[in-house]
């Protein structure tokens, strides 16, 4: 379902964060990307979201060849992916609600129905209590936890997160992981980007090794 | 379609959200856009009443065609038969005797006529044109001042002219004036639209990651330029308003010193609509500009 051929991303200065890597992760999986800092995860999970396009070889997701989309596509691609940023990106101008809702809002989903789906979004992370709290007076935990519910509610097929346990104590970590094998369970593909060990051990042998862009 | 009626309705809902969200500067744009509005639509309404008044003065759109004092009745037949068959005229004719008669009713004349030996004044014809255009009555007293037994043909049509070449210069300025605030305009919501945008990076930021079009981000704030725009209007219309009520007394007064009835004409809920509608269109396209120039350092 994820299948990447030679896929290389050089940076504008010429720096080259992926170098011809290939892999193929089939529906329903549960793969983790590890490495260094600095390896390439956070540039390959960008890529297999499309936030970032590949300077060469191919990659496919369902069928579609994502390095030969029209620009004017690029927006409906994204849409089939959940995303949890490195740095989560949430937005601190609005509510924990508002800022699940703008998956929804950009689906164009009716006001009401988009409550609703937000809402039971916070419910599965166990924020729903803290639905009209600013996103700042959340705790680490919340606040990953809230960048997760953003991401799942529109439910995508392909869950894709950038390191979601990092500076977390091992019981929100815990947390999050049993999240994540939650979505698993119901049959999206999961893609993470970690460094957490005992998670990497548990997941054997479903995991992606990057060292200097490359794969081992 | 009623994806696109609900993403259209919540970008308009976003934009009136954004204009109540910072009220004082919203109030400030508002005043500033009103004001830029209220210049040329005052300057439209007053040239407006101008050309009112212009064509209401009396005279103006007549010619006197005197005939030479010794014209006699078949003479006078003769003009009498041209004038019916020439087309868009219509006319009357003053004999010499009604003529004199009139004088004579003025006071001061009175007695001036009375000590005359014998009447001094000539037959005459008042024309008076359908086409009061300054170029058109020109050729038509040219034409009279042809025909037999015509001694002069008198046109005001000095002030005429004055007073059209007075409007057109108006016309002229108000056109600069109105295309040199709708820059302004644009600029005030071009600005506006680029604080937005920079205060809005990182929502901006997010929403294009998860799969926002280019559409969906530019929307809300093409709805505010818009919005912003159509209000400046509409208050730029309540000043023009307000501006005509205070005059409406002392021009009442200083017609009535004239001996005229002439009250100012106040725009209506038409040019109330055009303000506000070309305000929204000047907003939109402030909004446009800006929105293409900021959003350039997110791709
Ligand atoms: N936008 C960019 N422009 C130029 N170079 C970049 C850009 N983003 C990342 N890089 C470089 O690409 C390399 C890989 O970066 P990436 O963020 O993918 O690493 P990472 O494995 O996620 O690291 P970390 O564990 O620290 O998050 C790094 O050397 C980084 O400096
Ligand atoms: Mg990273």
């Amino acid at each position: 379902m994820i299948v990447a051929s030679n896929l290389t991303k050089r940076y504008p200065g010429g720096y080259e964060a992926v170098r011809d890597v290939s892999f193929e992760i089939s529906a329903g999986q549960m793969v983790l990307v590890s490495g260094h800092s600095g390896a390439g995860k956070t540039t390959l999970v960008k890529l297999i979201a499309s936030i970032e396009r590949p300077t060469s070889g191919s990659l496919v997701v369902n069928g579609q060849n994502l390095s030969a989309l029209r620009r004017s596509a690029i927006p409906y691609v994204r849409r089939h992916f959940g995303m949890i940023f490195q740095d989560q990106k949430l937005l601190f101008d609005r509510s924990a609600l508002d800022n699940v809702l703008l998956p929804l809002q950009i689906a164009g989903l009716s006001r009401r129905d988009a409550i609703r789906r937000a809402q039971a979004a916070l419910d599965k992370v166990g924020l729903l209590a803290r639905e009209k709290a600013n996103p700042i007076a959340l705790s680490g935990g919340e606040q990953q936890r809230l960048a997760i519910a953003r991401a799942v509610v529109n439910r995508p097929t392909v869950l894709l997160a950038d390191e979601p346990t990092a500076n977390l104590d091992s019981d929100s970590a815990g947390d999050i992981l049993e999240l994540f094998a939650d979505f698993h369970r119901v049959g999206v593909t999961v893609v993470v980007a970690t460094h957490d060990q005992s998670w990497i051990e548990r997941c054997h042998p479903n995991v992606l090794r990057l060292d200097h862009g490359r794969l081992l | 379609m009623s994806a696109w009626l609900t993403q259209h309705s919540a970008a308009l809902a976003a934009a009136f959200r954004r204009l109540l969200a910072a009220p004082m500067s919203t109030l400030l744009s508002l005043l500033v856009i009103g004001i830029a509005l209220t210049l040329p639509a005052f300057g439209y309404v007053l040239l407006d009443n101008l050309r009112e008044l212009g064509s209401r003065a009396s005279g103006v759109k007549q010619i006197s065609v005197f005939l030479e004092l010794g014209a006699s009745r078949k003479e006078v037949a003769e003009i009498e038969s041209r004038l019916r068959q020439a087309s868009g005229l219509t006319w009357r004719f003053v004999p010499r005797e009604e003529a004199l008669k009139r004088l004579q009713q003025t006071e001061e004349m009175a007695e001036i006529v009375a000590s005359l030996p014998r009447n001094p004044l000539p037959d005459a014809f008042i024309v008076e044109p359908a086409d009061t255009e300054p170029a058109a009555l020109e050729a038509i007293s040219k034409e009279l001042a042809g025909w037999p037994k015509v001694a002069h043909v008198q046109l005001d049509s000095a002030w005429v002219k004055r007073f059209d070449a007075f409007l057109r210069l108006g016309r002229l300025a108000l056109a600069m004036l109105a295309g040199l605030f709708a820059a302004g305009l644009v600029a005030v919501t071009f600005n506006t639209i680029r604080l937005q945008v920079m205060a809005r990076a990182a929502e901006i930021e997010v929403a294009r990651m998860i799969g926002a079009t280019d559409a969906f981000i530019r929307r809300p704030f093409y709805y505010f330029g818009a919005l912003q725009g159509a209000l400046g209007g509409l208050l730029a219309a309540g000043i023009v308003l307000g501006g005509l009520h205070l005059l409406a007394g002392p021009v009442g007064e200083l017609a009535a010193l004239y001996g005229a009835a002439f009250a100012l004409k106040a725009p209506t809920a038409i040019g109330a609509a055009v303000l506000a509608a070309g305000g929204a269109l000047l907003g939109w396209l402030g909004a446009q500009l800006s929105v293409s120039l900021s959003l350039r350092k997110f791709d």
